[in-house]
């Protein structure tokens, strides 16, 4: 199915959850803030998140800024 | 949050003590910075400045130049009442004293406003005594209504008022407001206010502020100078002068300078103040607040206030009497607030400041 | 007697803030942040690109340094308070830095956002440190609201002229209660120095460091100016006179009083 990942489309499987997402894209769980069709979700509750199609997410992390 | 928050602060500092300490270097320091601190400002007012006027006095001159240029503007008193229910011991009205009591009917009023419109004044400051039975606010109102025909700035002199007062007057078309607090020290204040309303001293304190959020556009306030130590009232005026201009950046604020003069009763000020010690006030208020208006009355005679213009002053009254009715039927056996000093006419006061340098301003402000 | 800042419950001993944007490379900004011993460090919120190796920059900044998060990127105060509750939702603390730019070609900030961004924040909690543009009325209306330090600009952003707005940012320094920060534009230690000789309470450097040819000397360097103007500043300027010379007496008429 289809969702929104910073702006861009993806195909992802059904049922799968956060957790795997961020795990399926061998990203730094620690180091990311996720926001989940606007709300910000902590990362105890990412794995009881079970995406939808056209659900909007948006991954963010700091980088150098001024 | 009330002024008085800012006085209690300062009060029980030892003045004496740091107006006492005071170095030569202190003053060069007060007289480099370009923003007064208090104890910059408190330097300026003490003993050791007096060996220093001339230049402290060119430092004035040079501000008021650059804030105000050579102008100067003109207003007169008008005494509607002279009614009174306070037993103020400095004042010519005071209660208790036996004087015909008078109250200017309203074809008084457009008699006399007519007379001082007459001599091209546009600017002028009513008058009442404390009486809000004999001068209510109504009558006021009704009197500023007539005021408005011959006026484009009418200011207030009278009883201090509650805030929708206030509001209902510059309703009416009143836009400045002059109240002096007499004197900082609230002792000294119990003792020259035994009797009626005005012994309240946190309600006339607070006054300008309650002007100030109903709309007044200039607010001019002082202390009379000879009941206290004058370094101390000066002082507190100017605190006050700066707590008010930052709180309420949008209205023009202005101090005088009132010294105590005779009158009929005879009271006699504790604390002299001498010419040199008026001009001291002026230029330490000047340094300490640069935008600040300074407004001479015909308290002081015609050659002091020749010599006062230059150091600071930025407004001055001309034609004036202390008699209610006085610009019609003169004060010669009307009873006066206090004796004036400056008797030039407004064509007279006109010149001198033309002679000197100066352009008399008559109209500042319109109401449009 | 220490003469330290204050800003939410922290208190900053060094005065110089340093921006982490447009380093050559991350690990610099670790030898920049330990040369410099800045106190607070700025970081900004991006998108992560998820098939980029991207190295998180909080990596290379020590543990005990405070963060300061910006809100660069957003266009408008909704865009603002988003980023920053993102930000605070890393559990990085609470500070914040609302940058609300929506031209981009001087990158100066709009006020009006800045300060709807700032209302939201400070009742949300947040220590809201927002970058402006130095106009009075708006930096008042900040304090206001609670921000917790004004940031005005000294002049626009990686354009390293100085403090251009040095007037205004006087005028901000004697009428405001709150810290004030010059953010933007300083291009070198003098220019450090002098908003600390006018009396602010610190500055942000960001281009000027990251971009010179030794970042981490140049990062000493501007630490030691701002500790230099600022000592300038508590020591009090000795100024000379500007008075000329007095024109005719203006007390000579008090020699006849009695």
């Amino acid at each position: 199915m289809l969702i929104k990942i910073n702006g861009k489309e993806n195909e992802i499987n059904a049922a799968t959850n956060l957790f795997e997402l961020v795990a399926d894209r061998g990203l730094n769980q620690d180091a990311i803030v996720i926001e989940h069709n606007f709300e910000i979700i902590p990362k105890e509750k990412w794995e009881a998140i079970i995406l939808k199609e056209e659900d909007n997410i948006e991954i963010v992390s700091f980088v150098g800024g001024g | 949050m009330s002024f008085y928050d800012i006085y209690t602060r300062y009060k029980d500092l030892d003045l004496e003590n740091f107006l006492s300490d005071v170095t030569d270097e202190d003053i060069a320091g007060a007289l480099r910075s370009e923003k007064s601190s208090f104890e910059e400002f408190l330097s300026l007012l003490s003993p050791k400045a007096e060996a220093h006027l001339e230049e402290i006095a060119q430092k004035a001159h040079a501000l008021t130049l650059q804030y105000f240029g050579r102008t100067i503007q003109l207003y007169t008193p008008m005494y509607l009442s002279n009614y009174c229910d306070n037993e103020c011991l400095y004042c010519g009205f005071n209660a208790k004293s036996i004087i015909e009591r008078k109250k200017l009917t309203f074809e008084e009023v457009e008699k006399e406003a007519s007379f001082i419109a007459s001599t091209g004044l546009k600017h002028v400051l009513v008058l009442t005594g404390g009486s809000r039975e004999e001068s209510p606010v109504s009558y006021i109102k009704e009197c500023v209504r007539i005021l408005k025909k011959f006026f484009s700035s009418i200011s207030i002199e009278i009883y201090a008022l509650n805030e929708d007062e206030y509001g209902d007057l510059v309703k009416e078309g009143v836009d400045g407001f002059t109240i002096y607090q007499e004197t900082y020290d609230e002792e000294i204040y119990k003792r020259m206010h035994p009797s009626g309303p005005k012994k309240n001293y946190l309600f006339r304190l607070d006054a300008p502020e309650r002007a100030a959020k109903r709309g007044m556009r200039f607010i001019n306030i002082g202390a009379l100078l000879g009941l206290n130590d004058w370094r101390k009232e000066a002082f507190f005026t100017g605190l006050h002068a700066e707590y008010l201009q930052n709180k309420y950046s949008d209205i023009d604020f202005s101090i005088s300078v009132p010294r105590i003069r005779p009158q009929t009763d005879n009271f006699k000020p504790k604390h002299n103040v001498t010419d040199k010690n008026i001009v001291q006030i002026i230029l330490a208020l000047r340094i300490f607040l640069p935008r600040l208006g300074i407004t001479l009355s015909t308290r002081e005679n015609a050659k002091l206030r020749e010599n006062l213009i230059p150091l600071g002053v930025t407004k001055i009254s001309a034609g004036s009497t202390t008699a209610v009715g006085g610009h019609t039927y003169g004060d010669s056996t009307n009873p006066v607030q206090f004796e004036i000093s400056d008797e030039r006419d407004v064509a007279e006061i006109k010149n001198m400041l033309l002679l000197k340098g100066y352009q008399p301003v008559f109209k500042d402000w319109m109401e449009i | 007697m220490e003469d330290f800042l204050r800003i939410g419950d922290k208190i900053i001993k060094n005065r110089l803030f340093i921006g982490t944007g447009k380093f050559p490379n991350k690990p610099i900004i670790k030898d920049v942040l330990e040369a410099s011993e800045v106190d607070v460090v700025t970081v900004a919120l991006r998108r992560v690109d998820a098939e980029a190796d991207e190295e998180n920059v909080l990596n290379y900044i020590p543990e005990d340094r405070i963060l300061m998060p910006n809100t660069s990127g957003a266009r408008n105060a909704e865009e603002a308070v988003r980023i920053a509750r993102l930000a605070r939702a890393s559990g990085c603390g609470d500070w914040i830095k609302i940058e609300v730019i929506n031209d981009n070609k001087y990158l100066l900030p709009d006020n009006m956002e800045t300060l709807k961004a700032t209302q939201v924040l400070v009742s949300e909690g947040f220590i809201v440190l927002p970058y402006m543009s130095p106009d009075l009325a708006s930096a008042k209306r900040m304090a206001e609201a609670g921000a917790a330090a004004v940031m005005p600009l000294g002049s626009p952003i990686g354009s390293n002229r100085g403090i251009k707005t040095e007037e205004l940012v006087k005028i901000m320094v004697d009428e405001i209660d709150v810290p004030v920060i010059v953010d933007a534009g300083l291009g070198r230690p003098s220019d450090a120095v002098r908003c600390m000789e006018l009396g602010c309470d610190a500055v942000l450097v960001n281009t000027a460091i990251a971009t010179a040819k030794d970042p981490v000397n140049m990062a000493r360097a501007f630490s030691a100016a701002v500790k230099a103007g600022r000592l300038a500043y508590t020591s009090g300027t000795g100024e000379t006179s500007e008075i000329a010379s007095a024109s005719s007496p203006l007390t000579g008429f008090l020699r006849d009083e009695k």
